[in-house]
């Protein structure tokens, strides 16, 4: 068995997310977008908007991993893809991980690195803080990512798979958002969360290939 | 062991004898909890008077929520391990009961909230958060079956994701006590607690175990309907075949 398969899968993810015509900005511009009606929804009051803003960054980021991952899997599905890496012996899990990795480096990374400018937005104080909560939304998208590329391919062959894997991956988004949540409000009984949610994020690298694996095999069928 | 219960022929055999027996037995035990509950033992000012009556048939959800997730996860795991075709059987059965008693519990949960704490919904609050994300575990797996275009389809892709949910649980039932546990008003924590007077625990208990038998009973029928759905497919199948 060669990485080769494996290569190729995380460069075609990553030109597929590149491709397109706008490529990393796509997701950017749907995060400015939904940061931006926040304000025009709940009014501009200096106060709210700092208390509602880090979690508005993290439901924009769980929102843009859900629409970007709709059709990652969908796609090698219905044109092939699938069959002949199964045909290659390469381990499942690993192309999954590989293919969801590209993603998430082209459509939540990103986000992740254009939130002190978000927080900024939302009255923030301009802070070393904020290039700390870029690494929480870094760690915290990687989860949202592999257990929304779960939901993805368990719905590869379902057309208008993107509602499914909503519903399907917001149970498995808890932790991570509560950790994250937890971990930059830094109040009491958050002195572990920063470390919780490294944990998470791991524990989801770790088992949601494996998921994805035996998905893409049904899919395959 | 196992492979005698996998046997649909013993199942249905087995089944029309319990099923009515379960039937019978919570029907039983379900009605003399209510009787008791609402009738017989007293009112407990502390937690709102006559309101606290709704106990008899909240905790029994709650337990059956999770029991139900729980038998929901093993049935698909041995589906998904021996393949055994009664196990994915019982799995589609559990899951639209597991989610009604779901959200029985939230339900009641709600209304027994209203007047004690004065509010129908409380984020603060670990239980509630637990058995609603409970909730969307159950509703996403009853989608994810009902989107797939075969029946073998459906029983991989289920199980899949009845594991992946069952190895979360704890993960998220952790988190959801970690974030609760910040903003914990004093008053809700004291809403059930193990000093339960022998007068309130026997009724819940046998209004428990009623609730159980009548899940329990349901799903046999259930299974049996959808045993019975695939023989007539199957005949439909070899008839058209000719």
């Amino acid at each position: 068995m060669s990485a080769a398969p494996i290569l190729a899968a995380f460069r075609q993810a990553f030109a597929e997310a590149w491709a397109g015509g706008a490529g990393a900005l796509l997701p950017l511009g749907f995060l400015g977008g939904a940061a931006v009606l926040v304000p025009l929804g709940i009014g501009s009051d200096t106060q709210t908007l700092k208390a509602v803003g880090p979690g508005i960054i993290w439901v924009a980021l769980a929102l843009s991993s859900l629409v970007t991952l709709e059709r990652i899997f969908q796609a090698d599905a219905e044109d092939g893809t699938l069959d002949l890496w199964l045909q290659t012996g390469a381990p499942m899990a690993a192309i999954a991980a590989a293919k969801t990795l590209a993603h998430w480096l082209a459509a939540g990374l990103p986000l992740a690195l254009a939130s002190p400018l978000l927080a900024l937005m939302f009255q923030a104080q301009a802070s070393m803080d904020l290039l700390i909560h870029l690494g929480f939304y870094t760690l915290g998208g990687l989860a949202f990512f592999f257990w929304g590329g779960v939901g993805a391919a368990l719905s590869a062959t379902v057309r208008r798979g993107g509602l499914l894997i909503s519903i399907i991956a917001l149970p498995l988004y808890v932790p991570t958002a509560i950790f994250g949540a937890l971990a930059m409000t830094g109040g009491i009984g958050s002195d572990g969360a920063p470390m919780l949610l490294a944990a998470s994020t791991l524990f989801a690298c770790a088992v949601a290939p494996y998921a994805m694996a035996a998905a893409l095999r049904l899919a395959a069928d | 062991m196992w492979s005698a219960f996998a046997n649909p022929h013993k199942f249905l055999k087995f089944s029309a004898v319990a099923a009515p027996l379960f039937y019978g037995a919570g029907a039983l035990c379900i009605l003399w909890g209510l009787w008791q509950g609402l009738w017989i033992v007293p009112k407990d000012e502390y937690q709102g008077g006559d309101i606290m009556r709704v106990m008899f048939i909240h905790v029994p959800a709650a337990w059956l929520s999770m029991a139900s997730y729980s038998a929901l996860a093993v049935a698909s795991f041995v589906w998904f391990i021996w393949r055994h075709e009664l196990a994915d059987i019982a799995a589609k059965a559990i899951a639209p009961l597991g989610a009604v008693w779901t959200a029985l519990c939230l339900a009641t949960g709600s209304i027994w909230g209203k007047p004690t704490w004065g509010t129908w919904w409380q984020w603060d609050d670990a239980r509630m958060m637990s058995v609603l994300f409970l909730l969307f575990l159950f509703l996403g797996y009853m989608a994810l079956r009902a989107s797939m275009d075969s029946r073998q389809k459906a029983a991989r892709a289920g199980a899949i994701l009845a594991m992946v949910g069952a190895i979360n649980v704890p993960l998220i039932k952790f988190s959801v006590d970690l974030f609760t546990s910040l903003h914990q008003p004093a008053s809700v924590i004291t809403a059930d607690g193990p000093k339960m007077a022998a007068v309130y625990l026997t009724p819940l208990l046998v209004s428990g175990l009623g609730h159980g038998l009548l899940f329990g009973g349901l799903v046999m029928t259930h299974m049996r309907t959808e045993i019975r759905q695939r023989r007539i497919a199957r005949l439909t199948a070899s008839a058209l075949e000719g």
